[in-house]
């Protein structure tokens, strides 16, 4: 399987215009001048000494190339990332090889050979970039995940508050439905707080879906009758969390609730070879003033889905004989270990 | 619960549960206060069906319902001559709220607790009556019906029954299959709401785009014009010249 991340956070070279990335890049060099001097002298006392005089070496070099890389940084960014690689060592190896020719005229420092300095500002700037290059990379997932808890679906306090108008009717007259009730409450609430970011079983999903309509039963009573057909479906595929009952929710909200007489909604998940599909229909009421909100929840599952599938999931929706269907096909991935997200 | 002069309190909402629980809890305050139920609606249409039957003093009134919601049912109450007060009740309904803050209405959030429901029907009687303009401003949307008062009652005309509406004197006449109806409203007014169902076919009339089945040539006045012919109807509406475009139009979408 692919992995998803690969077109979805490229490579980038660092923004050498940003402060950050400019303290990270001397404390570098100055770190490795600072190596270099202890390897060249046999002890600490001489250190120091030869430390400046590296230095003598490095800091004009290091600050040229800086001044070069701010001003080309617009430029280098939008190129593309082996390009921008490329261009940046030659503008480093530009800016040694002046430095190392003034310092020559300026200072009658011994003039030496151009190839040391120059292969050594090439391994400071390879180490750098490699640096940010990780950087980027071990940092790039946990945007993915910030994304992904934004994304993650709300429930519409419509919802919360009316179903516990209908626990309390219960309480009086029927205290072990108000009881299951809020038990199916809790635990509907528990997975909408939770860190929802790995995937998790479909016949998890299937129980909450279940559990919710429950509730909106309590509700709704003889107006809602839901048709599961889910004799195929297969128990162990992962999928992302609160991946259906959003969609039920939006079921239940434009198409049972704004009508007088009863309605049905039908969920079908079935598996055809290595893919699942749930399909859901409700009654599609054409009067409706509704379309922002569904909108927006099946994009945020869209999205979701493209998070962890990529173009291997799919969901579409579309009106037929006055029922308003969904279908989301997703890859028959049994445990999350054979999904690799980077 | 009965008292010479207890508070007839009707419940709508379109959810059970919630009917239930508002029942128990006016049981609960008529141990207190002289309250007496005298009935629950589903819906705005059922509510106002029953208050062709009986008279009440306070409605507890859903917004969000089916067929025709709160909001809609408070315009169209306004027409009684002694209209019931009204406590609007809402789960959630944050641009709702914020009207009724802002215009002083009541409302109560639900769930809703005892305590604020005994608060609230203890002071029903001195609520101020709605205002018109307040309601129309809270329920921007076109409404599902029309209304009009007869011998004091109010009577529902749904939008999709009416053929036209044509500009009197003083009145819009609201034409349906059945019989023709007054209605003390603007024509212009009623063109703005109802722009996506009715079109402008003569400076005096609005034809109901879904009951137009075509036009013909024929000499109105003297002048050879159009006239628009409906379904299920003998009478022809003339066209205007101003409105002429209208015919070009028909049968294209954008009718």
């Amino acid at each position: 399987m692919a992995s998803i991340n690969q077109n979805r956070y490229p490579d980038r070279l660092p923004d050498f215009l940003n402060t950050g990335v400019w303290l990270r890049t001397v404390l570098i060099v100055t770190f490795a001048s600072f190596v270099a001097a202890v390897l060249r002298t046999g002890a600490w006392r001489e250190v120091v000494e030869e430390f400046s005089i590296v230095s003598l070496h490095v800091q004009p070099a290091l600050a040229l190339s800086m001044l070069a890389l701010s001003a080309a940084s617009r430029w280098l960014q939008r190129l593309r990332y082996r390009t921008g690689v490329v261009l940046t060592l030659a503008l480093v190896l530009v800016a040694t090889a002046l430095t190392h020719r003034a310092g020559a005229r300026l200072f009658g420092l011994e003039p030496g050979g151009l190839d040391r300095p120059l292969f050594l500002a090439a391994a400071a700037g390879g180490l750098v970039l490699f640096y940010f290059h990780l950087r980027s990379r071990a940092l790039s997932p946990a945007l993915t995940e910030a994304r992904l808890q934004a994304l993650q679906a709300r429930i519409r306090p419509h919802f919360l508050f009316n179903s516990i108008t209908a626990v309390l009717s219960l309480v009086r007259s029927d205290s072990r439905r108000a009881e299951a009730a809020l038990e199916d409450m809790a635990d509907l609430f528990r997975v909408l707080m939770a860190d929802n970011r790995d995937l998790a079983p479909l016949a998890d999903e299937v129980r909450l879906c279940r559990q919710y309509l429950d509730l909106e039963q309590l509700r709704l009573g003889d107006r809602l009758s839901v048709d599961w057909h889910v004799d195929n479906m297969p128990h162990d595929a992962m999928v992302p969390p609160l991946v259906l009952q959003p969609l039920l929710e939006n079921a239940v909200y434009h198409g049972i609730e704004p009508s007088p007489d009863p309605g049905l909604v039908s969920i079908n998940i079935y598996q055809v070879r290595g893919e699942v599909h749930v399909v859901l229909r409700n009654p599609y009421r054409k009067d409706g003033q509704h379309h922002a909100g569904n909108k927006m929840a099946l994009g945020n599952i869209r999205e979701r889905l493209a998070l962890h599938f990529d173009a291997e999931a799919s969901l579409e929706s579309r009106v037929e004989d006055q029922a308003y269907q969904v279908h989301i096909r997703v890859p028959y991935v049994k445990d999350r270990t054979e999904l690799r997200r980077p | 619960m009965n008292h010479p002069q207890a508070l007839r309190v009707v419940i709508t909402d379109d959810e059970a549960p919630a009917r239930s629980r508002l029942r128990d809890l006016l049981h609960d305050c008529a141990a207190s206060l002289p309250i007496e139920l005298a009935g629950e609606a589903a819906n705005g249409r059922e509510l106002l069906d029953l208050l062709q039957q009986r008279e009440a003093d306070l409605i507890l009134l859903d917004i969000r319902m089916p067929e025709m919601d709160g909001l809609e049912a408070a315009l169209h109450l306004q027409k009684l001559p002694d209209p019931p007060k009204i406590i609007f009740t809402t789960a959630f309904d944050a641009y709702a709220v914020k009207a009724f803050e802002l215009h002083a209405v009541d409302y109560l959030l639900k769930p809703i607790r005892l305590r604020r429901l005994f608060d609230a029907i203890s002071r029903a009687r001195a609520l101020t009556p709605l205002r018109l303009d307040v309601l129309k401003e809270l329920a921007p949307e076109a409404r599902t019906h029309l209304s009009v008062q007869e011998r004091g009652r109010v009577i529902l005309i749904p939008v999709p029954d009416i053929l036209y509406l044509r500009a009197e004197l003083k009145y819009v006449s609201i034409r349906t299959r059945e019989r023709e109806y007054l209605l003390e409203e603007s024509l212009s007014r009623l063109e703005q709401e109802f722009a996506s169902r009715f079109v402008r076919i003569h400076r005096s009339c609005l034809a109901a785009k879904a009951h137009l089945s075509g036009f013909e040539r024929a000499a109105v006045d003297g002048e050879g014009g159009w006239v628009a012919l409906l379904k299920g109807s003998d009478e022809k509406l003339p066209v205007s010249r101003r409105q002429a475009h209208v015919v070009r139009e028909f049968g294209k979408t954008t009718l």
